[in-house]
């Protein structure tokens, strides 16, 4: 079976015919456990997500800040394994009909086995994946067996990143492209800085691919705001707090579906 | 003239440009620090041609730090070797207690050079950031030092010394709250603040070029010691031996030796209650290769790529890694690695001290049980130097709770009979 990087891309599209941006969130997988996190990311999709990424937990999370922290601290407790994952992608994928990726830092897929990863991956239905600490140049392997099962590579471009450096990021990727807003780990910010715009122009100035951006979004304003510039909105800690903040499963599930909701009003600009 | 004490790799050996020993090494970094990390390769290509720079920094190394550092033979202590012939390089008696000095006074004179303004470092035992501190405070800027909230209790002593030198020490209190999460915990620091802040990483591990750079800051500890010792031996010496726990130590001592084929490298990890236990931080003798903290190399992990939680009675070698160097070392077969226990260093530390006065960390401490090892399997004709790379003194509490050192009934609580092989410290990590 192949993966789903055109119903990805076709998600990206219809959004834009629409005139709207894309709502993607993040959400990681085993939180608060294999079967919840399942139900939260449909609870996203159903509040009107276009688009989730599954985290895989890692034991350390560098480009995380302290709320996805202790999400993957609950999941890795709990005993998540990259079955669990798939399971995860397969679930979400089959009961939405949905585009799921994984987000994941490198050294799992590594360890695991690249061409495995992306194998099973696809079989379960995934659009692709998010590398976050994988730079372009150490990337030829995976993107060689991603393109074999039709899977997204989405990189990451950051404020920092020179245009030189950007279009050779572009040219590699596939998907979208994800635009950090700022430079710093994850984790809800007051505002989304004006570096995010700036950065989201000079990426699109080197590739046709959807321009994406994450980092510190958490509500619908920011959402409407970022909605203006990109063709994306990726939202990720606000969801995971909401979930770690709500009292029982049943109000973490009611909690990220508004959210989501809430968010999808935001990427519309009728928020 | 060329420098003295400044004494970088020659051309043309390890690493690759794209930062390769081998198939280990390499860059694993976000995008959000690749401008940084290629500014530091940068401006370090242009320092080390710089003759200012090499005179600047033989001027800091000769008069701050107090290079050479001596060579001390150790004829008691060498009597528990198997009667061979035993050399410490002293890096103990470096300014700041450690050979870490000589590598931060490099980077703290490149952090001028790219003009910014703050410094972040990890520390384990906090030999790096006490010596980091202290560059900070003689160049006049801000510093941060992360160390694992379990290592601040076990190293309190390096903590005052870092405030009292004008550092902001935080406390990480995730993961296994040893050196590992205070290096998450700096880099969470300079992805958010990269712009004015330096990374003054404090070994061998990373992405390129901090494992060459940092190689090249310490690869005066070998190329004195084989001076010394042709010097005083009259011959090189049959074995070279560092402890290892990134490997900044051990590398700078093997480097200079590499090209003396007949020269045995032999790292000492941190095998803490046993390898079999599972509660140890012997990365070559039980890791996999792995990506940990920007470079490919070996790594204590499970087999789905989760890194697992090492442990070692030394905060300095508690890391789950290692520098890539070392890897490339291992699998090529020109060095050698073993483990050595946490109660094997301790009796080794007690050894020197009351034989030859001398009380070096608990980290150099490993290298002095292996070397007590190697002398036995070399025997009377053997010639060996280990690298003291730390002096004793930040780890007086644990030894005193160790051996039982505390009169009755003062503060501490002795929980640990010093005769027992099962001594275990109260309070320490598992």
């Amino acid at each position: 079976m192949s993966g789903n990087i055109e119903l990805l891309s076709d998600t990206l599209a219809a959004a834009k015919t629409e005139g709207r941006s894309a709502l993607i969130a993040y959400l990681p997988a085993g939180f608060p456990t294999v079967d919840g996190g399942i139900a939260a990311i449909k609870a996203v999709f159903d509040g009107g997500a276009d688009v989730v990424e599954v985290g895989l937990p890692h034991s350390d999370p560098v480009l995380d800040g302290p709320v996805i922290q202790t999400a993957d601290d609950i999941a890795l407790r709990g005993g998540v394994r990259i079955a669990d994952v798939m399971r995860t992608v397969r679930e979400a994928y089959e009961a939405t009909g949905k585009p799921v990726l994984v987000m994941t830092y490198w050294n799992p897929i590594d360890r695991y086995g690249v061409e495995r990863f992306t194998a099973e991956l696809a079989e379960a239905g995934g659009a692709g994946c998010i590398l976050p600490d994988l730079p372009v140049q150490e990337s030829a392997l995976w993107r060689e067996h991603a393109e074999k099962h039709d899977l997204a590579t989405v990189f990451v471009v950051a404020p920092s990143s020179k245009d030189a450096r950007l279009a050779q990021i572009t040219a590699a990727g596939s998907g979208f492209v994800y635009a950090a807003s700022l430079m710093g780990v994850t984790g809800t910010r007051e505002s989304v800085g004006a570096q995010a715009q700036d950065l989201v122009h000079r990426t699109k100035a080197t590739t046709e691919l959807p321009v994406c951006v994450g980092l510190g979004v958490s509500n619908a304003g920011q959402a409407a705001e970022v909605a203006g510039f990109a063709d994306g909105v990726i939202v990720g800690s606000a969801f995971v707090k909401r979930m770690l903040d709500a009292p029982d499963e049943t109000a973490a599930l009611e909690a990220v579906r508004a959210l989501a909701a809430d968010l999808a009003k935001g990427v519309r600009g009728t928020a | 003239m060329p420098s003295e004490f400044f004494i970088p790799d020659p051309e043309g050996q390890v690493p690759t440009a794209e930062g390769y020993f081998g198939v280990f090494g390499g860059k694993f970094i976000p995008e959000a620090l690749v401008a940084a990390v290629d500014e530091v390769a940068v401006e370090y290509d242009k320092a080390k041609s710089d003759p200012e720079f090499a005179r600047e920094l033989d001027d800091l190394l000769v008069n701050y730090t107090g290079r050479p550092s001596a060579l001390t033979e150790v004829p008691r202590f060498a009597e528990h070797a198997g009667g061979a012939r035993i050399f410490l390089k002293r890096e103990d008696l470096n300014h700041t207690g450690s050979h870490k000095i000589n590598n931060v006074l490099g980077q703290a004179l490149l952090t001028k050079r790219m003009g910014k303004t703050r410094v972040i470092a990890e520390t384990g035992a906090g030999q790096h950031g006490v010596a980091t501190a202290t560059a900070c405070a003689l160049f006049g800027l801000e510093c941060t030092i992360y160390m694992g909230e379990i290592d601040t209790q076990r190293q309190a002593l390096n903590v005052a010394r870092m405030r009292m030198l004008g550092a902001e020490v935080i406390a990480v209190k995730s993961g296994s709250r040893t050196l590992k999460d205070a290096i998450n915990e700096a880099f969470r620091d300079w992805v958010a603040n990269v712009e004015h802040t330096h990374y003054l990483f404090g070994t061998v591990a990373g992405p390129h070029p901090f494992p060459a750079m940092v190689r090249d800051f310490h690869r005066v500890i070998g190329v004195e010691a084989r001076r010394q010792l042709l010097e005083r031996a009259g011959r090189l010496p049959d074995a070279a031996i560092a402890c290892v726990g990134g490997g900044s130590n051990a590398i700078g001592l093997f480097h200079a030796f590499i090209p003396d084929t007949d020269v045995r490298l032999i790292g000492c990890e941190p095998a803490g209650h046993g390898i079999e236990t599972g509660e140890h931080a012997a990365t070559l003798t039980a890791g996999e290769p792995g990506i940990l903290h920007g470079s490919r190399s070996y790594v204590l992990q499970d087999e789905e790529g989760q890194i697992t939680e090492p442990y070692s009675i030394s905060a300095g070698l508690d890391y789950p890694g290692i520098g890539p160097e070392h890897s490339y070392l291992k699998d090529s077969g020109r060095g050698e690695y073993r483990a050595v226990t946490d109660d094997a260093a301790m009796q080794a530390l007690r050894l020197l001290s009351r034989t030859e006065g001398i009380i070096p960390a608990i980290e150099s401490a490993h290298a002095l049980a292996g070397a007590l090892e190697v002398g036995q399997e070399l025997g009377k004709d053997g010639l060996i130097i280990v690298n003291l790379s730390g002096r004793g003194d930040k780890d007086m509490d644990t030894a005193a709770r160790y051996f039982g050192l505390y009169d009755k009934g003062a503060d501490a609580v002795v929980a640990a009979d010093a005769d027992s092989d099962t001594a275990e410290i109260e309070g320490d990590a598992k």
